[in-house]
């Protein structure tokens, strides 16, 4: 069990239907783990409770020996677990660069009063927001479109500013929720680089849900399969492409 | 960041001057009517940018702005009033302790009026805030109607039905613009800025703004209690321009017309609410004529009161239909947009290509 973070018997109920049961999951520091399973399988129930948007039933969150269970999405945003989202959801009206700049806001220390009288410090704080948007968005290759409404963007260049705008809040864990759907195989194929770069540049772990079989046995070190909300699998990529019960969750039985 | 800042500055400057020069000539010039107007028109202002912050800007969709003005009036009248004033006014029970002997020049009564409102609306915002959309909307108004129920009811405080009389008309020209001058500028600088920011995410996509870190309930309540301030400060200047307050005063068509300014003018933006603040005012003063008896030579049509309210039904209407975004969209004003725009269609001409 690791003490970077470790959820232990997280279960979730809507009422009679139980959609996540009894899942576990560890993380060390600086891996790249995936979690798969059919549709309806639970996996965006488990990052709901994991970034504080469901309460989960059962079960308990520990991050860095503190307890997240019960706090509030934006509470753990700030405590340094990000997401982004399986529908993209940007801050559709506003520019490329003021959606990255949004996710700063979380760590500012001048109060309303000093932004609105422009205070020294918030006039130094919003210079490095500015700098620091400009830089996390050349990283993630959207320099040349910064001052574009972000949902004028093609798709895939969405993804990614979803990503940037997550890493702006300055999160140890990112929790990305299909970060490839909807991409071609080259752009998936960037996306993996991508993603690999971000995490060393930023010593982030990555726990991430896809469909794309390739891009998740490329990428992740270790892979969880959850089939009706029960984890039926834990392993290697080759662990999981080899296991009759995935194999059967996937494609029925024989 | 901005290579023209200076001279942007500088125009800002101008325009200033242009605004107070326009006053001046309108204070020795202007029959009483049209200082009325003018007044009007900053009082509107006021209250429709502040309304819109909260409206626009932050998206919360809430409808108490009457309840807001009327505590701003209330309290500034019950302050400004001599302790004579008010004995005299409240004939049917006397007005209770601290409020009878409370006497404050008008320039601190608007700054009470200011935090007074702001606490109110501090304290309903918790209620409020725990539900979202139409429900929200429905607490808001409910809350107005309390509002207007308690003054007509509180005879000890607020005179009951019979409001409040005889308040020395405080309000001019200068009050009025330049208080509504502080206010665009105070908003404007807070929706530009990281904060103003917050709030336009909290508008677009909640989920979203909690997932980068920004406290939604936080954020809505910076912005209900901002709007409630300048709401509160802009009842005070109100009850000091028309000297005789009454609960009938500050009943939902207040909000309502509020309401028309900031769809007209374009949800979210400072510069939209602004226009239709003054359109709407300045129109419906134009519009008299329409209420008036006319003649038109063969037929006779008699007077009809309230005919402008159904034509700005009918524009709000057509906006819906044909020009959702309203005046503005979420558009502003900049120098540099206005630069832009000479030089893309007065400088050709000008070559003569």
């Amino acid at each position: 069990m690791s003490d970077f973070f470790a959820a232990t018997g997280l279960t979730m109920k809507f009422g009679g239907l139980i959609a996540v049961n009894d899942f576990n999951i560890s993380l060390s520091e600086g891996e790249i783990v995936g979690l798969i399973g059919p549709n309806g399988a639970g996996k965006t129930t488990v990052f709901n409770m994991l970034a504080g948007y469901y309460v989960p039933s059962e079960g308990s969150i520990r991050f860095r020996s503190q307890i997240l269970n019960g706090r509030k999405a934006n509470e753990i945003t700030k405590l340094g677990i990000a997401r982004t989202f399986q529908n993209i959801r940007l801050f559709s009206d506003l520019s490329v660069v003021e959606n990255v700049t949004i996710a700063y806001h979380c760590r500012i220390r001048s109060t309303f009063l000093g932004a609105v009288f422009r205070l020294p410090l918030y006039r130094r704080e919003e210079k490095e927001m500015y700098e620091g948007a400009m830089n996390l968005l050349n990283e993630v290759g959207l320099s040349h479109v910064t001052g574009e409404r972000s949902n004028s963007l093609p798709y895939g260049m969405q993804r990614r500013l979803e990503i940037a705008r997550a890493l702006a809040t300055g999160p140890r864990i990112l929790l990305l929720d299909e970060p490839a759907a909807g991409m071609n195989p080259r752009e998936t194929m960037e996306l993996i680089d991508l993603i690999r770069r971000l995490r060393d540049a930023h010593r982030l772990t990555v726990f991430l849900i896809e469909h794309d079989m390739k891009f998740v046995m490329k990428i992740c070190e270790r892979i969880k399969v959850l089939d009706y909300g029960t984890t039926i699998a834990e392993g290697t990529p080759e662990v999981i492409q080899n296991d009759p019960r995935v194999i059967e969750a996937y494609l029925g039985e024989a | 960041m901005d290579p023209h800042h200076k001279r942007n500055q500088l125009l800002s400057l101008a325009g200033m001057c242009a605004i107070v020069l326009f006053l001046l000539y309108a204070q020795t010039y202007g029959t009483s009517y049209d200082v009325r107007i003018l007044n009007n028109c900053a009082l509107f202002i006021i209250l429709a940018v502040s309304y819109n912050l909260i409206n626009g800007v932050t998206g919360q969709f809430s409808l108490e702005p009457n309840a807001f003005v009327a505590i701003g009036a209330y309290t500034s009248a019950l302050l400004t009033l001599t302790p004579m004033e008010k004995e005299i006014s409240f004939i049917i029970e006397p007005i209770i302790w601290p409020l009878s002997v409370i006497h404050i020049p008008f320039i601190f009564s608007l700054i009470a009026e200011g935090v007074v409102t702001a606490i109110f609306g501090f304290i309903m915002g918790f209620p409020v805030f725990r539900v979202r959309g139409d429900y929200l909307a429905i607490v808001t108004l409910g809350f107005g109607e309390v509002v207007r129920v308690v003054a007509n009811n509180a005879q000890t405080v607020t005179n009951g039905p019979l409001g409040l009389k005889g308040l020395a008309p405080y309000t001019n020209l200068w009050w009025s613009w330049g208080f509504a001058i502080f206010t665009v500028f105070m908003i404007s600088r807070l929706v530009k800025s990281s904060y103003g920011r917050a709030l336009k995410a909290v508008k677009y996509d909640e989920s979203a703004a909690e997932a980068v870190g920004i406290n939604t309930f936080w954020h809505k309540m910076l912005a209900f209690t901002c709007s409630a301030f300048f709401e509160g400060v802009g009842g005070g200047l109100l009850a000091h321009l028309i000297t005789t307050i009454s609960p009938t005063l500050f009943t939902f068509f207040l909000t309502f017309n509020l309401l028309i300014m900031i769809v007209m003018g374009g949800l979210g933006s400072i510069t939209g609410s602004i226009i239709a603040a003054v359109f709407v005012t300045w129109g419906s003063e134009v519009l008299r004529f329409v209420e008036e008896p006319m003649h038109l030579g063969f037929i006779d049509i008699p007077p009809v009161p309230g005919m402008r309210m159904v034509i700005f039904s009918l524009i709000l209407i057509f906006l819906m239909i044909f020009a959702r975004n309203g005046i503005m969209g979420t558009r502003e004003f900049t120098w540099n947009g206005v630069i832009d725009w000479i030089q893309k269609y007065v400088k050709p001409a000008g070559k003569g290509t």
